[in-house]
């Protein structure tokens, strides 16, 4: 098997910032994302996405250092002070080095 | 008459959640819910709008986007008085100003039980009154500031869930008329209640999770869900007293002056107003105005409504 090394980010945050968020990952230059709903309990308490208003979600992005650290750089600057939001970066093996 | 059965699964959804019961319903129900109502609201409306569409009308819609721009200004000033900081005022405003489909859905229901007539192009009222305050609420918090993306921001509030839906009804209401539309008929007459039941439960379990964020924000708070409903309820049936609407239409119009967005102004505020709490405007207006108004409100603004007429006004 040949693996490569990219960096996952995942981002946690309100639903209300999707179309936001996505539009920005587009400019950032990230090569793709996948995205599902989320809910869960932090700073912000219950986020129980029982409805509209309570939603969250999950996207992940797997790609270059570089554009992930610039994702979340710039993710921390826009939202982090006024929307819940948390963001990860981790190391993950990959196959295909040219998709990421 | 006793309580009306849905304002009864209102009462049933709120206390299973206060009593922190297991029951829960999928989110997807609630939403279908919600569409459906908005729909039959809609298609409704648009069918009588048809048939008496006039400049009369016209010139009562601009009545009514006037008081779009005037209850969120009013709201504002009580909240300022309340010492509120400024653009959590603007952003609570912007909730009270513009108004709840749910609400108006139960006061339609209401109105059918108690078989008073009244103007069946309301639904009209419900868009117009939706947009406007969404406007004023961001020109409280921040004036005219550059940093607002306003072409982002109108597709948010034009082309937002409820609005589509509510115009769509209309339009294909007026397109079909009274005999095309036959078929689809139940949706507004037996189907109505039915699902107005079901969304009133969901209603009842959300509207309990926000009672539980009061503590947090006390006495202020609350006065001021209780009072800007029957302020509003007050301007909002002089307006229709002007317009000469009848009995059911002015208890109607009080009751959409009185009620406060949950779904189209949090999604727009979010975006326009980040800096404001959020959990403040929903413990408002889904805590506490929402359930005052299904409980006591709509009966109350009825009651407001003859009073006024056999006042000759």
């Amino acid at each position: 098997m040949n693996a490569h090394t990219r960096t996952l980010l995942t981002v946690i945050c309100e639903a209300a910032l999707e179309k936001k968020l996505l539009a920005d990952l587009e400019t950032l230059g990230a090569p793709g994302w996948t995205l599902s709903d989320a809910r869960g309990r932090g700073g912000r308490g219950v986020r129980s996405a029982g409805w509209e208003a309570e939603g969250n979600i999950r996207v992940e992005i797997i790609c270059a250092r570089d554009v992930a650290e610039r994702i979340a750089t710039h993710l921390q600057d826009r939202y982090y002070a006024n929307f819940a939001m948390v963001c990860y970066l981790a190391q993950v093996e990959v196959l295909r080095a040219e998709k990421f | 008459m006793g309580l009306d059965p849905v304002v009864l699964f209102f009462v049933f959804g709120l206390t299973a959640g206060l009593l922190k019961s297991e029951l829960k319903l999928p989110p997807a129900l609630y939403e279908t819910l919600s569409i459906i109502l908005l729909l039959a609201i809609g298609l409704h409306g648009g069918v009588e709008l048809a048939e008496q569409a006039s400049w009369q009308l016209l010139g009562q819609a601009g009545l009514v986007l006037g008081l779009g721009v005037a209850l969120p200004l009013l709201a504002f000033a009580v909240l300022r008085g309340l010492r509120f900081d400024r653009v959590n005022a603007a952003a609570v405003a912007a909730h009270y100003g513009s108004v709840s489909a749910g609400t108006f859905a139960v006061v339609v229901a209401y109105m059918l039980a108690k078989g008073i007539e009244f103007e069946s192009y309301m639904p009209l009222f419900v868009a117009i009154l939706e947009i406007p305050a969404i406007l004023v609420g961001i020109l409280l918090a921040k004036g005219i500031a550059r940093d607002t993306d306003w072409g982002e921001l109108g597709r948010e509030i034009f082309l937002g869930k409820s609005i589509m839906l509510l115009l769509g009804g209309l339009i294909i209401g007026a397109i079909a008329g009274k005999e095309g539309i036959k078929p689809l008929e139940p949706l507004y007459t037996s189907m109505f209640k039915p699902v107005l039941a079901f969304f009133l439960l969901e209603m009842g379990l959300i509207a309990s999770g926000q009672l539980g964020a009061l503590k947090q924000f006390g006495l202020r708070l609350l006065g001021f869900a209780l009072l800007m409903p029957l302020l509003g309820a007050l301007v909002g049936a002089l307006l229709a007293r002007m317009m000469g609407l009848s009995l059911g239409g002015t208890a109607m119009l009080a009751t959409l002056a009185a009620s406060a967005s949950y779904i189209a102004v949090p999604a727009a505020m979010r975006l326009a107003l980040p800096e404001a709490n959020p959990s403040l405007s929903l413990t408002a207006s889904l805590g506490i105005t929402f359930p005052f108004n299904i409980l006591i409100g709509i009966p109350l603004y009825l009651a407001l409504a003859e009073r006024l007429i056999a006042w000759g006004l």
